[in-house]
Formats: C-alpha cells, structure tokens, sequence
C-alpha cells in the first residue's frame, strides 16, 4: 500500500465532497457497465470474499457479483503468529483471487473505495464508480490511532507494527525479533474488548517466547493488557506460558498503553513507562473506514448495528456489513466473517427474488490457537437467532479443549487449509 | 404431431415435479455451510477433518446424537452438536448425502 492513512482520508473527504454534487459523481466512467441484478461487495477477506462465492453459486450465478478489494492477493490473517514463531511464512498464508474470478464469474475491482452514495446507489473509486442493486461492506477492522498518543499508521508501517493484518507488518515484527539482542525485551499491547481475534494477542506471546526460547533463550515477553483480565481461553493461555515458556512470560492486567516514544522504545501506560527492544502495540479498533464512507456506523461511533437475519444495515436499506464491522456480541474472527457472509449471501438471494429470507438463522465459528510449532487449543460455539432479542446467542454446549495437544495442533493447519478453500476455491 | 404433442403435455405435467426434487431445502443447504469452514465447501474436506458430501444420512444423524449425548468422544463435535436439534440433524445428513463426493 502506497496510499498512508492520511492520504486515504483526504481522498474519502474528496469523495465525500464529490458525493455531494451528484452532478459530478457521474462525471466518471462506469467500471463494468451495471447489467441486471448485482451485488457490490467491498472488502475481499474472509467475509467479502466468501459473500462473493457463496451469492454466485447459490444463485446459480444468476445474480451479478463485483468485489472490489485494494491488496492483489488474499493474506490469511488467522494463523498469521505462525509466521511470528517461525513455523510458517507469509507466503504459505498468501493465496490467489483467480478461482472466484474464473470458477464462480466473480467480478474483480483492485482499488480503493473514495466515496458511497447509498441514495444513487453507486460506489466510488478514484477510476470510476459501480452501481449496485444490493452493497455489502466487509471491510474488517480499521485502527484509532488517536488514542495512543505518538503512534500513527506511518510508525506502524516503519517501526512500530501492530501486525494486526496479516502481511508487511506481520513480516517487519519477525524482522526485529530476529535483530533483538538476547536478554531482549518484546512487549505486546492489546486494547480493550472488543477488537479482532480475541485469543490473538495471547498466542501471539506464545508464539515469540516459542521463537525467543529456541533462539535467545534469556528473553523476555511482555503482556500490557488494557483488558481486566486474559479475554479468551484464560486457563489454557495461563498453563501453556507456565508449562512451555516458564519464567518467559510476564503478563500486566488493567495496563492501557495511551502514549508511545518512537524514538526511545518506550510505552506509557496510566502506572508506568516501559522500555522493549521490541515494540508491538495492537491500537484499538472500529469498522473499516469504508463504514464511514457508506454512513453505516452507528454503535459507540466505531461499529455497525444490523439485522442478523440478513446483514441489512440499521441505517441504510440494501446496504449489509459482514465480519468485524459488526456490532454483535459475536468474535471477531475470521470463521465469524465466513459464518456471517453465508447467512447474508442466501437473505439478499431471497430479498432479490421478493421472498423472505430464514427467520432463524443459525452459524458456528471455531477458533484454534497455536500456543507452539506443534500444540492448540481451540473455542467453538454455536449461535442462534433470537426473535425476541433480536441478538444471536451462544447455543448450549459451546466452550473451550480440555486441554492443549498435537492433535488439535494437527487440526489447525487443516483448518486453515479448509477454510481458504471455503472462502476462494 | 399428436404424439409430440402429448409428450409435450407429459413432460409438462412431470415439470413441477422434476423442480421440486431439484429444489434443495435452503435451511438444510445454510445449516450445512456452517460446518464448511472444517468439513469443506459441501462437505468436501481436503483433509484432517472428516468428508461429509455423500455420507449415509442415516449415518451422519447417529454420529451427530453420539457426539451430543458423548458416547462418541471428540476434540470439537461433542460442543458443537449440542448446540443442533435432532431435527437439524436430519435436514443436515440429507443435505451431506445429496452431495457428491
């Protein structure tokens, strides 16, 4: 990505503006001329790009599908702190959009959103607009630099990542654990709930202390947790740091990192200042900018309420959000955004026919973590949709493994070798 | 032309019928995506978890109570099929032995 985060804003000021004057709108070209009935889909991860396949297969690829998505390739974000404790690379998580497009006639648009006009119905980029007849955002998470005083997308970028999307960043922090010195310091930063992947941040310890144990054994990690208490899996996380990484991992409850000193290394949380040879703050998050864009976020200004019946936005008709943007009590993970697109493909299938889409819809999601090169353990739950509440909520039954093993472990690559299947095969 | 005519007619009476067996029950078709993210595209694993597509209906329904009452030991299913009513059960292994391998 050329574009920084300030760059981006001002185009989708400029497309905002530009928004205004409808006269103008329509001064650019049509990307792909509008013929019948389509879905515009922003956003090709696990959501979008699982949407994608899904409204061209069920539909018997009747209904028109354009995805529009700025990165030329797929990046797995789940299982991307593999790459951290060495077992993967980046690449092995990298995949190809060809399959949607040749397979299933999904229509590809790399680029980047500028504006929405969910009154006309058109999505803006800077080389043209396309018409939609329904629009789904699934944009994922986008970061609030501004309350980590110091920290902004351009230090993430150069110097201190988040890694929070898998790709240039998750390979930038792998860098600097390698260039640390031994008896070095890496210290991991998690916002408060919600933000994306709920047991990442602590598999991610798992998964430096599993690199520095093997390589620069008198290292040290360190968990700056804004959160009360471990979010997710807490028993297991707690047993494999104590079992496998002893000594290794230090872990701070109630420590919410609100400044940073690029140049000095250093982190300031309300009780004290932190020196690491490796800084890893994960900001926290809110709808993908491209939520704002379509007037969409309505929920603590940062997420997005919808019908879960079918994704529709509470806001704006014929608009639906899948995957993080969310505002549910659901994870945000990548199986969630999958489980969320299905249910949203097959209700815009019906809306598009008139017919009434499932009142009772029904998704899953489970989670493995990699707590070393070979061990898991996962949570899985069942969600239904409750009428009364208007909610999806957790079915009976769902929990966490008893306890971490290989074969779980096992299970976990084939997961994601699964899943990607699922979202681009 | 009269035979034509009435094979015509035929065909046109068998036509709703030969429709509705194509017609594949929509709760059944999302119920099963759920299980894709593990179990593949139409229960089509490439590997480490079970294959689905084709499995015997009768089968699949019987290893779904095993896993909720816990006669059937597992690292996922024993949550996971409790959180299914039998019903789903059955509109899930039609829908798994529907599909081709």
């Amino acid at each position: 990505m050329s574009l920084d985060r300030r760059d981006f804003l001002k185009l989708g000021v400029a497309g905002i503006a530009v928004g205004a004057f409808p006269g103008l709108a329509f001064a650019t070209s049509e990307i792909i001329p509008k013929k019948g009935q389509r879905v515009v889909i922003v956003g090709g991860g696990f959501g979008g790009a699982t949407a994608a396949k899904y409204i061209r297969m069920w539909s018997n690829n009747k209904i028109d599908v354009v995805l529009v998505e700025r990165n030329p390739q797929f990046i797995s974000c789940p299982m991307s702190n593999t790459v951290l404790g060495g077992s993967r690379t980046i690449n092995d998580l990298t995949r190809s959009y060809d399959t949607l497009k040749k397979k299933y006639g999904v229509k590809l648009v790399q680029g980047e959103v500028t504006a929405i006009d969910t009154q006309k119905q058109t999505v803006m980029l800077a080389k043209g607009h396309l018409g939609y007849d329904r629009l789904i955002i699934a944009p994922g998470v986008d970061f609030m630099f501004e309350q980590i005083e110091g920290l902004n997308a351009e230090v993430t970028e150069k110097s201190i990542p988040h890694a929070w999307k898998a790709g240039a960043q998750t390979v930038l922090l792998r860098k600097q654990l390698e260039a640390m010195p031994d008896g070095g310091v890496c210290a991991i930063s998690i916002p408060k709930a919600p933000y994306r992947c709920p047991p990442g941040p602590y598999e991610r310890a798992c998964q430096v202390a599993f690199y520095l144990k093997n390589n620069k054994p008198k290292s040290k990690v360190l968990i700056l947790d804004a959160n009360p208490d471990i979010t997710s899996k807490k028993g297991l996380f707690t047993e494999a740091w104590k079992d496998l990484y002893p000594g290794m991992i230090e872990y701070r409850a109630n420590a919410m990192v609100t400044k940073v000193d690029v140049a000095g290394k250093a982190v300031s949380t309300e009780f004290e200042d932190v020196k690491a040879d490796v800084l890893n703050i994960i900001p926290p998050m809110k709808a993908g900018v491209v939520a704002s864009l379509a007037g969409v976020v309505n929920v603590d200004n940062r997420w997005c309420a919808v019908d879960f019946i079918s994704y529709e936005s509470k806001v704006h008709k014929k608009v639906h959000v899948i995957g993080d943007s969310v505002s549910a009590a659901l994870p945000k993970s990548g199986y969630m955004a999958t489980s969320q697109a299905k249910i949203c493909a097959a209700a815009i299938i019906e809306l598009m026919q008139g017919q009434a889409p499932d009142q009772a819809p029904t998704i899953a999601n489970t989670c493995y973590s990699m707590v070393s090169d070979s061990e898991a353990m996962h949570v899985a739950h069942i969600y239904r949709f409750n009428a009364e509440k208007q909610a999806m909520i957790a079915a009976e039954g769902g929990g966490v493994s008893a306890q971490r093993s290989e074969v779980e472990g096992m299970l976990a690559g084939h997961w994601l070798e699964n899943v990607l299947n699922d979202v681009l095969m | 032309m009269k035979m034509i005519k009435q094979l015509v007619i035929a065909i046109g009476l068998m036509l709703p019928m030969i429709c509705a067996h194509a017609e594949v029950d929509k709760r059944a078709r999302d119920l099963a995506a759920s299980c894709a993210a593990c179990h593949g595209t139409n229960g089509k694993s490439a590997g480490g978890f079970p294959v689905l597509a084709s499995l015997d209906k009768g089968y699949f329904v019987a290893q779904m109570k095993d896993f909720k009452s816990g006669a059937r030991p597992a690292t996922v299913m024993h949550q996971m099929s409790k959180g299914f009513t039998d019903e789903e059960f059955e509109l899930m292994g039609g829908f798994f032995a529907a599909q081709k391998r």
